[in-house]
């Protein structure tokens, strides 16, 4: 709205302040649903209605449920009007889920029957005034704000035609908007009706309301699979594609991949323990806490004695860890470690180590990651093992396996717990490192490899580290050792292009060590030889030495006895020639 | 059928639409023509009672309750072949 300054005369544009023209984003009211609020951004419109459609046993009526059990939390009374079960059963259905219904008593939530009795007769057309009158009343006496109209199918195919049928409707739809209720309409499909939007029996429902939600049960394989999509939901943004759900002992869990505390997820700097020595140093100092680990490997390169080694060194910090076994029940997997010297039995009696056998767990990958949750939860444990994951790629869960394997890696993230995962590569022929089967590879922060290695007739565990985020990690393949005082890493030989390992390096271990004696027993004879010639060396520069001095004193007395003999010589020539006393005793000698 | 028994009939309705005024014609007529005065008929809109539609869980209208002779009748609708209609309600054919 332009207001005029009288005083200056300026006009000033109030909406133009930032985010003045947005309209306020549709208010809505939450259900209570995991997942389904953070779709939709905050639940179903208030004060509209929202449409459910699905097949029998999809769980419309629990959605229903749920999202008036939400509200009698947040003070919002609630109304049911069950037309296809009775009021008292599902009141007893909702209790299983832990919400006490019957408890929280008429005045909150209010349950009509209305479920058609089985003799009644029908003649002529008929509407829903009586319903309409009838919930008016009980919505003012008991403020109600929200409103589920389970199976409203059910009546609706009591009229005589689709013109009645759609007056009818809108009739209804008519009367909550006039109340403001925020209104579940939830009603039954076929499998074509949900798939599509084309104008089925109740194709003109979906363009009548302001939000339609589809549910689908369908069984891939022999395994049950929901799955839930918002059709539509008007003046919002909303999230459209099919998001798997489950329903648990809460209700209705709907799966999505982000969870929003992600971004706060703590992310320290300290290590955990891989439970072998020089896998440690290898890592750097272990894995960090709260990473995600990946062990690959085709079956018996020792994954689960690996994850056994984690487990007992978690457990050995005094951490609470949970080791979930798909492959073997947990007491096998207890024994068979024990024989590598991983001993867990004396965790799982002290409490700190919880076997759980997921052979139990049956049913989709959504209900596996979700009891998952819940046992890790119940334990507060802080090192999670999973041995192996690949199971969750099964037959019939091959569309969301991935997307629960990257939500439990999400999730155990987001509670800072160290996940190890194992990893089975199902086919001999994929000898290829880096297919795993789930594409969790990328996600997991470490990604260990193990294969055979076969030579000489021999079939030799090798272990390499492909991957570790944030961790300088050695490149190196090391060899795998089980042995009765646990697992050891052993440097392998690479010697002309070839790695050695097992016997193979064992020979070429001993092959050294004599050749390195003999060139010991060399060296040492050598250096003997070596001192007896100095030795005799020596022996001649003595000798040598004592012939030079013998040599120095005969030239010193060589030169002595001339010098003597020459003064003597002078001298009697003088005495000679004195005695003569013929010539000048100054005369020089003419010659010698 | 019963010959001399009295009929006592509640019908619902829902305000004075044509599904209402067309139950009630109906009703009438029907009694009229079949029980000649054996009957009583309570007429309830539901918009004015909704505590009694909702003591009597009526979802549908118009509905129409045989309270006598027991046991009580639900009939759902406007009423109108006469013939079928006399014959739900344990009504002795015009005939007969």
């Amino acid at each position: 709205m332009p207001s005029t300054n009288l005083k200056t005369g300026s006009i000033t544009f109030e909406a133009m302040k930032p985010g003045g023209r947005l309209a306020p984003a549709t208010p809505k009211s939450p259900t209570g649903i995991t997942g389904f609020d953070a779709m939709t951004g905050g639940g179903v419109p208030r004060g509209r209605t929202t449409l459910v459609i699905g097949g029998p046993g999809s769980g419309k009526t629990i959605f229903g449920l749920q999202f008036l059990a939400e509200g009698v939390k947040s003070g919002e009374p609630g109304i049911f009007v069950a037309f296809e079960e009775a009021a008292d059963r599902i009141i007893a259905n909702a209790e299983g889920f832990g919400w006490d219904l019957d408890q929280i008593g008429p005045r909150e939530v209010f349950f009509l029957d209305a479920q058609p009795t089985p003799d009644v007769v029908q003649f002529g057309d008929f509407d829903l005034g009586g319903m309409i009158a009838t919930l008016d009343g009980k919505a003012t006496a008991m403020g109600a704000s929200r409103i589920v109209i389970d199976a409203l199918d059910i009546v609706l195919a009591l009229l005589p035609d689709a013109a009645a049928k759609r007056r009818e409707v809108y009739r209804l739809h008519e009367w909550l908007l006039t109340r403001g209720l925020t209104a579940m309409i939830t009603a039954k499909a076929g499998a074509d009706d949900t798939a599509t939007v084309t104008p089925g029996p109740f194709g003109f429902m979906q363009f009548m309301v302001d939000c339609a939600v589809t549910l689908n049960h369908t069984v891939v394989l022999g395994v049950s699979q929901r799955d839930l999509r918002i059709l539509k939901f008007r003046g919002s943004s909303f999230d459209e594609n099919e998001s798997p759900f489950l329903i648990g002992s809460t209700g209705i869990e709907v799966a999505v991949a982000r969870t929003p505390g992600r971004e706060a997820a703590e992310v320290t700097n300290e290590r955990v323990s891989s439970g072998v020595k020089r896998l440690d140093t290898m890592l750097g100092g272990g894995y960090y806490r709260g990473a995600s680990v990946l062990i690959t490997g085709f079956p018996g390169t020792a994954k689960t004695t690996l994850s056994g080694a984690f487990a007992e060194a978690a457990c050995l910090r005094g951490e609470k860890t949970m080791f979930v076994s798909i492959d073997s029940d947990g007491p096998e997997v207890v024994r068979n470690l024990s024989s590598v010297g991983i001993r867990l039995d004396r965790f799982v009696e002290n409490g700190l180590l919880q076997m759980v056998s997921a052979r139990t767990i049956t049913g989709s990958a959504e209900t596996f990651l979700v009891r998952i949750k819940t046992m890790a939860q119940l334990h507060q444990a802080r090192c999670l093992v999973i041995d192996p994951i690949s199971t969750l790629s099964k037959p019939g869960n091959g569309q969301t396996a991935h997307n629960v394997a990257e939500r439990l890696i999400d999730w155990s993230k987001a509670e800072s717990i160290t996940l190890l995962c194992t990893s089975m590569l199902d086919e001999m022929a994929n000898q290829q490192e880096g297919g795993s089967p789930l594409q969790i590879s990328t996600l997991a922060d470490t990604w260990i490899h193990l294969n055979y290695l076969v030579q000489a007739g021999e079939r030799n565990r090798g272990m390499s580290i492909i991957k570790s985020r944030g961790t300088a990690h050695s490149n190196q393949v090391r060899e795998l050792i089980l042995s009765d005082d646990g697992v050891n890493l052993a440097d392998i030989y690479a010697a002309g292009g070839e790695v050695l390992m097992g016997t193979m390096r064992w020979e070429k271990e001993s092959a050294e060590r004599v050749a390195k004696e003999v060139d010991e027993v060399a060296r040492k004879l050598k250096m003997v030889r070596l001192d007896a010639e100095e030795a005799e060396l020596h022996v001649r520069v003595k000798s040598i030495q004592v012939e030079l001095e013998a040599k120095q004193v005969e030239r010193a007395l060589l030169i002595r006895t001339t010098k003597t003999r020459e003064a003597e010589l002078s001298g009697g020539r003088s005495r000679l020639r004195e005695l003569r006393g013929a010539d000048a005793t100054k005369r020089i000698p003419a010659s010698r | 059928m019963t010959g001399d028994s009295v009929f006592s009939f509640r019908l619902y309705v829902a305000g004075d639409g044509q599904n209402s005024a067309r139950a009630i014609a109906n009703l009438n007529a029907l009694c009229q023509a079949r029980l000649a005065g054996r009957h009583q008929i309570e007429i309830v809109d539901v918009f004015g009672h909704p505590d009694r539609a909702l003591a009597d869980r009526i979802v549908m209208t118009p509905t129409l309750i045989r309270l006598e002779p027991g046991p009580t009748l639900r009939v759902i609708g406007t009423l109108g072949a006469s013939n079928d209609v006399a014959a739900a309600l344990g009504l002795a054919s015009a005939d007969g």
